[in-house]
């Protein structure tokens, strides 16, 4: 009884709470350093006044969120109006849910240190010997990519309904510009993943990077065009810069959510920034190897083994946001049906010729 | 096997309390004070002309069915390409195909002119 508790409710809701507390916190600090970034790429200094180089600036912009009074329009559908941030929000964390950050039997060690201040030898062994316990991952499932692919997509939902319940024109403008692009490029990145999937022959996320240590070889070196497709369809997907349209301030004021102001404006911001650390963590996971060290099978670079799994996986991460933000900084926003001829009539194509190439390149390896 | 999609509802609920707890506190601390124009949709400063929900562009509607069928599309994919070491030759033909028909029919739209946005 204590070891079903402890492996399905205690010990993931332990992992969960610190998780949402890192994301959370990581997330804040990633405006800053958007800002600062590019500020820098600007020749500009960026946030300097609160705390040593702005250090403190995302703390102060949280406070002033949740202190600014929270608007509803007078000819708003009020109940909408209030839930859809949150329903932008919550989706970008829960993918975390099935993304792994380390290996299956990461916390064996501290698992079998902890618990037994507190239980008897069996009852612990058992425990650390559960992947679910002692695994670098909330939950594995089998239909992992699924589910990411399923709940990232609920997100679209939060800004629609968000333009949608503002009743005003800019905001409904910017929910139909970002259904009708999120959507088209949704297509794209599914047919992507088909080509990691091929190689993979698992849909559980644990799995592909275990097959990736097992071929000792990272997907992005034989699904090199699924990965670029990945990337720039996640980044449409979103809302990234050259792909922010929905929010492009120049011919929209603030898009979808050019009527929300406090803390619900700050929650579509949240998600925004969620969304980057979730698309860059799995893109991490489906093709550049997880939590693997570079080389795993060369014997002399064992050293790179000093550093611990988890933290490869958070510098693999990082680089992915860092060139988030420089892709922002470097190239312009482009004209709305240039995103949709890029998604149909370039994006799309691609894809669906890169899963017949790799299936029938695949073909003469079996 | 039911058992490890537990986390994800105790996630799930946790994600649910970020915002609601956010939004409690705020509302101890915040000002409220509602007033007439303030409480206007934002129509760059002049009186809102109307109704913001009229027809849209018809567009919207065709790449909205354009999606449905594609993304039904790629569900198929997924579980051939699981399978696909096994399926071999007879797999690779099968979904040739089937995403055949899928490329004529594109070529239809492409044609037809649903893929230009004016």
């Amino acid at each position: 009884m204590t070891e079903t508790l402890l492996v399905y409710a205690i010990i993931p809701f332990i992992k969960i709470a610190v998780i949402v507390l890192i994301l959370s916190g990581a997330i804040a600090y990633l405006t800053l350093f958007e800002r600062k970034l590019v500020a820098h790429i600007q020749v500009r200094l960026g946030p300097m006044r609160v705390g040593w180089h702005g250090l403190l600036q995302p703390i102060a912009d949280g406070l002033k969120f949740i202190l600014k009074e929270d608007i509803i329009p007078s000819k708003a559908d009020a109940l909408v109006f209030t839930i859809a941030p949150a329903i932008s929000l919550i989706p970008a964390f829960v993918v975390f849910s099935v993304v792994p950050f380390g290996p299956p039997e990461m916390f064996e060690g501290l698992l079998r240190w902890s618990l037994g201040w507190f239980f008897d030898s069996a009852t612990v062994e058992s425990v650390a010997q559960n992947t679910l316990a002692s695994g670098g991952f909330i939950t594995d499932i089998n239909i992992a990519v699924l589910f990411v692919l399923s709940v990232s997509s609920v997100g679209i939902l939060g800004i629609i309904l968000g333009g949608w319940a503002s009743n005003s024109k800019y905001p409904l403008l910017g929910a139909l510009r970002s259904s009708a692009q999120m959507v088209s490029y949704e297509v794209a990145l599914g047919f992507s993943i088909i080509g990691v999937l091929l190689v993979a022959g698992s849909l559980s996320l644990v799995e592909i990077v275990q097959n990736q240590e097992k071929a000792h070889l990272w997907y992005v070196f034989v699904q090199p065009v699924a990965f670029a497709l990945f990337f720039i369809c996640g980044m449409a997907e979103t809302n990234r810069l050259p792909f922010d349209l929905p929010e492009a301030e120049t011919e929209l004021v603030g898009g979808f959510h050019t009527e929300y102001s406090g803390f619900r404006f700050s929650l579509y911001f949240l998600a925004e920034y969620a969304n980057m650390i979730t698309i860059s963590a799995v893109a991490v996971t489906l093709f550049w190897g997880g939590w693997l060290r570079p080389f795993p099978n060369v014997s002399w670079l064992a050293f790179l083994g000093l550093i611990p799994p988890v933290l490869w996986f958070l510098i693999k991460v990082f680089l992915f946001l860092y060139i988030f933000i420089w892709v922002r900084g470097t190239l312009p926003r482009f004209r709305f049906d240039q995103l949709m001829r890029y998604g149909w009539k370039v994006f799309l194509p691609v894809a669906l010729g890169n899963v017949i190439v790799s299936a029938g390149v695949l073909l003469a390896f079996l | 096997m039911l058992g490890s999609y537990i986390p994800i509802l105790i996630f799930i609920v946790v994600a649910i309390m970020l915002p609601v707890v956010g939004l409690a506190v705020g509302r101890l601390l915040r000002p409220s004070r509602p007033h007439g124009t303030k409480l206007m949709p934002y129509e760059c400063g002049v009186d809102p002309e109307g109704d913001a929900r009229e027809r849209f562009s018809v567009r919207f509607y065709i790449i909205a069915i354009l999606f449905v069928i594609f993304d039904v599309e790629t569900i198929f994919l997924f579980p051939w390409a699981i399978i696909y070491d096994r399926l071999a030759l007879f797999g690779f033909i099968e979904m040739t195909v089937f995403l055949g028909i899928l490329i004529v029919g594109y070529f239809y739209v492409w044609k037809k002119g649903a893929l230009e946005w004016v």
